[in-house]
């Protein structure tokens, strides 16, 4: 039963590539290689979502077949209602792009031309056109650059030129494929707080691939996480702690040097004098461990560390990819 | 169709208006591009210091043959020349950006980097076509009147396809624009010889198989008063504006097939 408010809608959805290897001077090996193997999941309107995964996860083939660039090889997909490879002109109407490896504007041409082709080919009207290319050139700090030719520009202006090319006929979603790639802190925060306000104003729903987690805290209430072509996580950035069975660590100063201390449902995983770090799942209190410590042993101070995003995820890549294909 | 040659005036408009802007820089290209054309004539006129018949055809006759083919591809290649980058597009997997808009592929291709100072060729074809006209003391009947300029079309139609076939080719075989360099820019220097200094089975080959003397060999003997070398009959010299069709037509298949097969790049 297809869901009628979602604008995302994939249904076991597979991208086998044929991949001819050379092997020899003359011969050729044909190979098979399984980008996405069956991804489900729906986006409905106005949701930001953060698709990571590590390298090769399969990422980059998903966008490219919610855009209509690849046909799948397997599956049901459909933005907006539209098969993307079968109407791609279709919906191009109806999606923005953005890939941070390479731009869609014209290289020789400057950036106000770019934009004035873009106008023209998705036929936005004066008044809506004024509108939202001041936005953007207000927020994304544009002025400066718009008589620059692309090549001039450096990736971290390209990438704000880009973001504005993708956004000037107003599209209902918006795809990124790694938008904050090699840009500073500072071109970083800008491109965040556009990507929040366009969002929050437009109601436009935004599907970005990304491997700064940073952007995923910041932008995104749903992340799914790929690899192998596989969706492994699908949920909010919490239940991520849970899902890759992440752990806290209590430090614990003692009044004196003790071996290492052991608990039920915890593990010491480093001693240092006095000393002590033990682990606990996430998802447990620390407080019963606390109490039967100080109870034990004289505790002089006593700290509690969450567990950081980046090692979650990649607790999670390494369990996944270690699991039976 | 009509969103596809909209969309290609645009980008052609917006290339040829930044060209303008640097007016010297134009200029200067463009009469490079005029003068490097018209060494190819320049070689036909040193050989005629040599001999007075070519083949049997005098120096008008091939000036003559050398202008229809020039201009019918100059115009060919000043519309479409832009096509034999696609293979870099494809290996490279830029191509991915010009699917995500909304107007024609084969028009974005078409017109991207659009060079104006390619008109030079154009100019310099009906220079030497105009010249061997005053020379050739030629009986024109409205028939021939008709002919020539359909002739011009219906060649730089022929050539447009080669072009677009070429493209579509590069789709499976990405750094094949020799392949197409050589059909195209080699077809072009071959139609500017008269068909009887080459071999028959060339003759027959750029007849019945990549249909290039249509181009200009058929109508333009018909014009000379010259019997075709395979001996056709007559109506087939009237044949060009068909020929272009099936081959647009054909070369539009061929496209369509090499785009589908288009798989994009790992990053
Ligand atoms: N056009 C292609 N032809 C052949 N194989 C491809 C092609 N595109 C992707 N692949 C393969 O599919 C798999 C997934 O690639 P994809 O680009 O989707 O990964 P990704 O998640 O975007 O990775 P990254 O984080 O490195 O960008 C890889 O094994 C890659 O080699
Ligand atoms: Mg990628």
């Amino acid at each position: 039963m297809p869901d009628m408010t979602a604008l995302i809608e994939l249904d076991r959805v597979e991208k086998v590539f044929d991949v001819r290897r050379r092997t020899g001077p003359l011969r050729r090996e044909r190979r098979q290689v399984r980008a996405v193997d069956g991804i489900s999941f729906t986006v409905p309107a106005g949701q930001v979502v953060g698709y990571i995964g590590p390298n090769g996860a399969g990422k980059s083939t998903t966008v490219k077949m919610l855009t209509g660039i690849l046909t799948p090889s397997g599956g049901r997909l459909r933005v907006a209602g539209i098969d993307p490879s079968r109407e791609r002109t279709r919906l191009a109407r109806r999606i923005g792009v953005v890939f941070g490896q390479r731009t869609t504007l014209w290289w020789d041409l400057p950036l106000r031309d770019s934009y004035e082709l873009v106008r023209r080919m998705y036929r936005i009207d004066a008044a809506r056109y004024r509108r939202n290319l001041d936005r953007c050139v207000g927020l994304l700090d544009l002025a400066p650059l718009l008589d620059v030719p692309v090549r001039q520009l450096s990736l971290g202006q390209r990438m704000r030129g880009d973001i504005a090319a993708a956004l000037l006929h107003d599209p209902e979603v918006l795809y990124l494929d790694e938008p904050t790639i090699g840009l500073d802190v500072v071109s970083k925060a800008k491109v965040r707080a556009f990507l929040r306000t366009v969002n929050t104003e437009q109601g436009t729903t935004v599907l970005l691939t990304t491997h700064d987690l940073t952007d995923i805290e910041q932008l995104c209430r749903r992340v799914m996480v790929i690899d192998h072509g596989r969706l492994v996580y699908d949920g909010g950035l919490d239940g991520l702690h849970a899902a890759g069975d992440s752990e806290r660590t209590l430090v614990v100063d003692f009044e004196r040097e003790l071996p290492p201390v052991e608990l039920p449902g915890a593990r010491c995983e480093r001693v240092e004098g006095p000393r002590q770090w033990i682990a606990f799942p996430a998802a447990a209190s620390a407080a019963p461990l606390v109490a039967e410590l100080a109870a034990r042993h004289g505790v002089v101070d006593l700290s509690v560390r969450e567990p950081a995003i980046e090692d979650v995820i990649a607790r999670m890549y390494a369990a996944s990819s270690t699991a039976p294909a | 169709m009509a969103e596809g040659l909209r969309a290609y005036g645009l980008i052609v408009w917006m290339w040829t208006r930044s060209a303008l802007a640097y007016r010297a820089s134009f200029l200067m290209t463009a009469a490079v591009n005029f003068a490097a054309t018209g060494l190819d004539f320049l070689a036909i006129l040193l050989m005629f210091s040599q001999v007075d018949r070519l083949g049997g055809f005098s120096l008008p006759e091939v000036a003559f043959l050398y202008g229809t083919a020039g201009t019918a591809f100059g115009l060919a290649d000043l519309a479409l020349g832009s096509m034999e980058r696609l293979g870099g597009r494809v290996r490279d997997g830029t191509l991915d950006t010009l699917l995500v808009r909304p107007v024609p592929v084969l028009a974005q291709v078409a017109a991207d980097r659009f060079a104006l100072r390619r008109i030079g060729r154009i100019v310099q074809g009906l220079l030497v076509l105009v010249w061997s006209v005053t020379r050739l003391e030629l009986h024109w009947t409205a028939l021939d009147l008709v002919l020539l300029p359909m002739m011009l079309l219906s060649g730089a139609g022929i050539f447009g396809a080669v072009f677009v076939a070429g493209a579509a080719f590069q789709f499976w075989a990405g750094d094949a624009s020799e392949v197409q360099n050589s059909f195209t820019y080699g077809g072009a220097t071959l139609l500017q010889y008269p068909p009887s200094v080459f071999a028959k089975e060339l003759v027959r080959g750029v007849t019945f198989v990549m249909p290039l003397a249509f181009v200009n060999w058929l109508p333009a003997l018909r014009i000379l008063g010259r019997q075709d070398p395979l001996g056709l009959p007559g109506w087939v010299d009237f044949a060009p504006p068909l020929v272009a069709v099936a081959c647009c037509a054909l070369a539009g298949a061929a496209w369509r097939a090499g785009l589908r097969s288009y798989r994009s790049t790992g990053s």
